[in-house]
C-alpha cells in the first residue's frame, strides 16, 4: 500500500497535467476553426482553377510539356508534410510510415543508390527523415510559420525549378487530409509530372470560348499557378488536419487523466480509511491493556 | 453580369457589374454584359470594374479570367492592397 503522502503527491500532479491536456485541447479547437476557415476560403479558387484546366485539356493531342513529359525514375523527391509540434497522436507518423511504404515498395533500388530525397514541411518530419540519413532539403521547413499563398509559392517554384533543371525526375506529395475533428486521411498525390486530368464519363460538349493569348499558352500559364494550389491546399489540409489531431489527442489524455484520479482517489481514501482504523485498534487495545492492570 | 474576384486566401469582390477592364496578356481589355464566352491570361495591373452599386478598382500581380454565362471569374494570384 502506497504511503498517504505519496498518492497524495501523485493526485496532484495528474491534477496539474490534466489542466494542462485541457488547455491544449482548448488551443488546438480554436485553431482548428481558423484553419477550417482558410480551407473553405480557398476551395472556390481551387475548384474553378481545376475546372478550367479542364475545359482547356479537353481538346487532344496537346504536346507534352515540360510539366507532363515522363522520365525514367531516377531522382524520386518526396514532399512530406509533418507538423512543427508533437502531442497530436498519430498525425506525423501515419506520414512516415506512408513514407516508408512506398519507398520500400516502389524506390528501393533509388534509396539505395540515396536518390530519393526528402522535402520536409513542419520540423517534426526534418527530424525524422535527418535521424534515417535520407538526402534532405530542408530549405522550407519552417512553412507554418508565414502560412500565406505567396510563401508557399515560393515553395512550388522551387520545386518546379529544380524538377525542370532535372534535378528530379519525379515529384510525390504526403499530407493528411482534413476529413472531420477525429479522422484525417492520409492523401498520396504525383506533383510531377503532372498527370492528365481524370477523363468525365459523359462527354460534355465543349464550349467555344476565346482564348486569349492561344490556348497552349494559357495551359502553360495556368499550370505552374495550379501546382502552387495544389501545395497550398495540401498545405492548408494539413494544418487544419494536425490541429483536429490535436484536439482528438489532448481530448481523449484529458479523458484518461479523469479516469487515473479517479482511481488515485480511491487508493487515497482506502489508504487514509486504514490508517484511522488502525490508529483507532491502537488506542483501544492501549485502553484495554491498562484496564486489566 | 455577376463579376467575382476570388484569390487563393479570400474572395476580395463578388457583385453584379456592368463593365470591367482587365490587363490581359496580350493588353488591356474589356468586359461588357453578355459577352461571348472567353478565357484569358493577366498580368500585373488594375482590375477596374463599374457597376450600379459597386465600383472599385483591384492592382494584381497576375491571374486568368473566365467569362461564360454572364458570369465572370477572376483567379488573381494575389492582389496588392
Amino acid at each position: 500500500m502506497p504511503s498517504l503522502k505519496e498518492v497524495k503527491n501523485r493526485i496532484g500532479s495528474v491534477i496539474s497535467t490534466q489542466q494542462i491536456t485541457k488547455a491544449m485541447k482548448m488551443v488546438a479547437a480554436a485553431k482548428l476553426r481558423r484553419s477550417q476557415e482558410k480551407v473553405l476560403q480557398m476551395r472556390p479558387f481551387a475548384q474553378k482553377l481545376t475546372a478550367i484546366l479542364q475545359n482547356l485539356s479537353t481538346t487532344d493531342g496537346a504536346e507534352p510539356g515540360w510539366y507532363n513529359k515522363p522520365r525514367p525514375e531516377r531522382n524520386i523527391l518526396m514532399i512530406v508534410i509533418s507538423s512543427d509540434r508533437g502531442l497530436c497522436g498519430s498525425f506525423n507518423s501515419n506520414v512516415y510510415k506512408e513514407v516508408m511504404r512506398v519507398i520500400d515498395e516502389q524506390y528501393s533500388e533509388q534509396r539505395k543508390q540515396r536518390t530519393v530525397t526528402i522535402l520536409p514541411l513542419g520540423k517534426r518530419g526534418l527530424e525524422f527523415f535527418r535521424k534515417r540519413d535520407f538526402p534532405v532539403d530542408a530549405a522550407f521547413v519552417n512553412v507554418f510559420h508565414d502560412l500565406t499563398f505567396a510563401h508557399v509559392s515560393a515553395i512550388a517554384d522551387h520545386v518546379m525549378d529544380a524538377y525542370r533543371a532535372g534535378k528530379y525526375d519525379k515529384v510525390i506529395l504526403f499530407y493528411n487530409e482534413f476529413k472531420n475533428v477525429a479522422t484525417q486521411i492520409l492523401r498520396i498525390e504525383q506533383y510531377l509530372p503532372v498527370l492528365p486530368p481524370a477523363s468525365q464519363e459523359k462527354k460534355v460538349v465543349p464550349i467555344d470560348y476565346i482564348y486569349q493569348p492561344d490556348q497552349e499558352e494559357i495551359i502553360s500559364g495556368l499550370i505552374p499557378k495550379s501546382l502552387r494550389v495544389q501545395v497550398f491546399k495540401a498545405l492548408l489540409d494539413s494544418n487544419a488536419a494536425e490541429n483536429g489531431a490535436r484536439m482528438t489527442a489532448m481530448d481523449k489524455a484529458t479523458e484518461n487523466a479523469g479516469e487515473l484520479l479517479r482511481e488515485l482517489r480511491l487508493t487515497y481514501n482506502r489508504t487514509r480509511q486504514a490508517a484511522i482504523t488502525k490508529e483507532i485498534l491502537e488506542i483501544v487495545g492501549g485502553a484495554e491493556a491498562l484496564k486489566s492492570s | 453580369m455577376l463579376l467575382e474576384i476570388l484569390t487563393p486566401e479570400k474572395k476580395i469582390f463578388e457583385g453584379e457589374v456592368s463593365i470591367a477592364t482587365f490587363p490581359g496578356a496580350d493588353g488591356s481589355f474589356q468586359v461588357l454584359d453578355h459577352h461571348a464566352p472567353l478565357i484569358s491570361l493577366l498580368t500585373e495591373g488594375d482590375v477596374v470594374y463599374k457597376g450600379a452599386e459597386a465600383n472599385g478598382t483591384v492592382r494584381i500581380t497576375g491571374g486568368v479570367v473566365e467569362v461564360l454565362k454572364n458570369k465572370v471569374v477572376l483567379l488573381a494570384d494575389g492582389v496588392v492592397a
